[in-house]
């Protein structure tokens, strides 16, 4: 279950000591789709002496160390180890230690046990507050607010939005593969704090885990030996219940981005088609028919379009198609099989992520929505099932090489890619939105 | 461009090694892999069916193909799971990417009707499969084509629909976990499996 982020107080604090404070301009940190060299920062243990200080700065350098945006400053080349969160930091020691910006904070508890933590991010050369922010939460939230601190910073150098309160959703699979086990599994993104809600039952091997805009539900297939079911998850009762049975296999749903409908597909008779779901009033539409395989539904992030893959064409391909079915064309124009296509939530960048196949080689790539600018970010034997950050700059995706167990990993819209930090085998993620 | 130099490197290697093993006779749909057409070197290189570990004794005696059903081998009961093994046959494969019935397959089906007939109180579940070289959704899809083409054979050689159900489990359920040519073909099947009536 999701644990709920009781009134986070986000207030900006009023600048205590850069008196007309020239602000950095948004966006220092350019993404520019080509890999930049990552901006040093120096994130000491935050003061206050109360509990986290050193654990907080900690989750704060190794998310925006693994961004690869940043360069988290070793704390061990530090001059000043034990650094006043309440005080205007001492500059020259930290441009000798070659970092741009410093980030200082203070840990304080209240009265009921509530977790406040003030955060400052500085310019090191100018000597200049850049953000001032303060987080309060329930103690057990604490990494949250670590998390929150991260996403501020990101924002504010990068002009991008965050992308580190999240969770993911995935399964965790274990076992030989000829008889796997596959388990709903969710965790922070960074790896901390895994979770494995009940879910549809020990006899049934779990699939594509995927939020609700609002974060507040899964979808998900669950294959037993008669057939497969679709399940929604309520993460914040922990209840589950079943999408009406279809005849045939259900596989591949999806949340409409007002959580109110549900894309999926049904194969029967040897023909898999799309269709629509509402999710509270019940009733199905049918939204492709013609004979091929027509599957991996998503929607665009207005609502109003679906991109999904369909072999109609002879190999499997992307199209197009409004929500009510209609208008359907296809967008992939390149040699090779695209499957899995999945429209990233960021409106004002859009990119269409896809798993494409080539020879005997796959890919996690992109598209603008209209087909063009396709850019391949990866390859290896095999690489599947692309997940958007909420943020629409990072993707995570499951990647497999002969006698090895499947792994989650990302990569960025740069082609930065790295192992993400689940130490066991794992496949299907589902990144959720920005945590409330 | 970096990705397809890689790719062209890859394709020569695999066109070397098949061209000296020649591993397989299905050639995947998407890449171009120039091999010598497998039936020139080995006609009739279809991969064994599954080994489904049966005694010693029960190789001696092949199973008829044509006609009645061969009689029973010893310790294997009439209308039981094993003689629908052993004398039909329960797995039939696959092409990559393709859900034909297959030349090879057709005996195997055409077994299994026959024994069908014999057995009016079996039903049966056709279980699709695929193997790795697909996403799972994809081959979710696929694996249903896969049962639903061995469904068709069976009930157009008599078998009532109604005692077929049909299922798919994509890449989920491979019965090799190899990642080799070999590996690839066993798993593209469908498999006929008892789920009732049985004796």
């Amino acid at each position: 279950m999701m644990r709920s982020f009781v009134s986070a107080v986000l207030a900006a604090l009023s600048v205590l000591f850069a008196a007309g404070a020239a602000f950095a301009q948004q966006g220092d940190v350019v993404i520019s789709r080509g890999k930049t060299d990552p901006v040093p920062i120096a994130i000491p243990a935050f003061s206050g002496g109360a509990l986290h200080g050193e654990d907080l700065a900690g989750i704060i350098r190794n998310n925006l160390g693994r961004s690869g945006l940043f360069a988290p400053i070793d704390p061990l080349r530090f001059i000043e180890r034990n650094v006043d969160g309440a005080a205007l930091p001492n500059f020259p020691n930290w441009k000798l230690v070659g970092s741009q910006y410093l980030v200082s904070g203070v840990v304080n508890t209240e009265t009921g046990g509530r977790l406040r933590v003030d955060f400052r991010l500085w310019d090191v050369n100018s000597g200049q507050q850049v953000l001032g922010v303060q987080f309060a939460a329930p103690e057990e939230n604490w990494r949250r607010i670590g998390h929150k601190i991260s996403d501020a910073i990101y924002e504010r150098l990068t002009g991008e939005g965050g992308y580190f309160d999240t969770r993911i959703a995935f399964v965790s699979e274990s076992g030989p593969k000829t008889q796997r086990r596959r388990v709903l599994t969710l965790m922070d993104q960074d790896g901390n704090s895994p979770q494995y809600p009940a879910s549809a039952g020990a006899d049934a091997q779990v699939f594509t885990p995927r939020f609700s805009n609002d974060g507040r539900e899964l979808v998900y297939m669950a294959l037993r030996d008669s057939g497969s079911q679709l399940y929604l998850l309520n993460l914040e009762t922990s209840r589950t219940e079943s999408l009406s049975r279809y005849e045939g296999m259900a596989i591949a749903p999806r949340f409409s981005p007002d959580g109110g409908k549900v894309a999926f597909s049904v194969s029967n008779h040897g023909n898999t088609d799309v269709f629509l779901a509402d999710v509270r009033a019940g009733g199905t539409v049918k939204l492709t028919a013609d004979p091929g395989i027509d599957t991996s539904p998503s929607f665009s992030p207005d609502g109003t379009r679906i991109v999904f893959n369909s072999d109609r064409a002879g190999s499997p391909q992307l199209y197009v198609m409004n929500v009510d079915g209609s208008g359907q064309r296809r967008l992939s124009a390149g040699s090779g099989r695209y499957t899995t296509p999945v429209w990233s939530p960021d409106a004002g960048d859009a990119w269409i992520a896809f798993t494409k196949q080539t020879g005997n080689e796959f890919h996690i790539g992109v598209m603008r929505p209209d087909g063009s600018d396709e850019r391949l970010l990866t390859s290896s034997y095999l690489d599947e099932g692309p997940t958007w950050a909420p943020n629409g700059q990072v993707l995570m995706f499951s990647r497999e090489t002969p006698g090895s167990e499947p792994r989650l990993w990302t990569v960025d819209l740069a082609g930065r890619e790295q192992p993400a930090p689940y130490p066991g085998p794992g496949s299907d993620p589902g990144w959720s939105p920005l945590l409330k | 461009m970096r990705i397809d130099s890689r790719i062209v490197i890859r394709f020569s290697f695999v066109a070397a090694a098949a061209a000296l093993t020649v591993a397989c006779q299905s050639t995947p749909k998407a890449p171009v892999i120039e091999t010598p057409p497998p039936q020139q070197m080995q006609p009739n290189a279809q991969p064994l069916p599954p080994v489904q570990q049966q005694p010693q004794q029960s190789r001696s005696l092949p199973p008829i193909q044509q006609g009645p059903i061969a009689p029973p081998v010893s310790s294997v009961g009439p209308g039981s799971i094993q003689d629908f093994v052993v004398n039909a046959g329960d797995r039939v494969y696959f092409d990559f990417d393709s859900f034909s019935i297959r030349g090879d397959a057709k005996p195997v089906l055409d077994a299994q009707s026959s024994w069908l007939s014999r057995y009016p109180a079996v039903t049966v579940r056709i279980e699709g499969n695929a193997d790795e070289r697909g996403t799972q959704e994809y081959n979710f899809a696929l694996g249903e084509r896969r049962a639903n083409a061995v469904r068709d054979y069976l009930v157009s050689h008599g078998v009532a629909a109604a005692r077929i159900s049909v299922v798919s489990y994509g890449k989920e359920r491979p019965i090799d976990g190899g990642s080799t040519e070999d590996a690839w073909q066993h798993n593209r099947n469908g498999h006929t499996a008892i789920v009732g009536g049985a004796r």
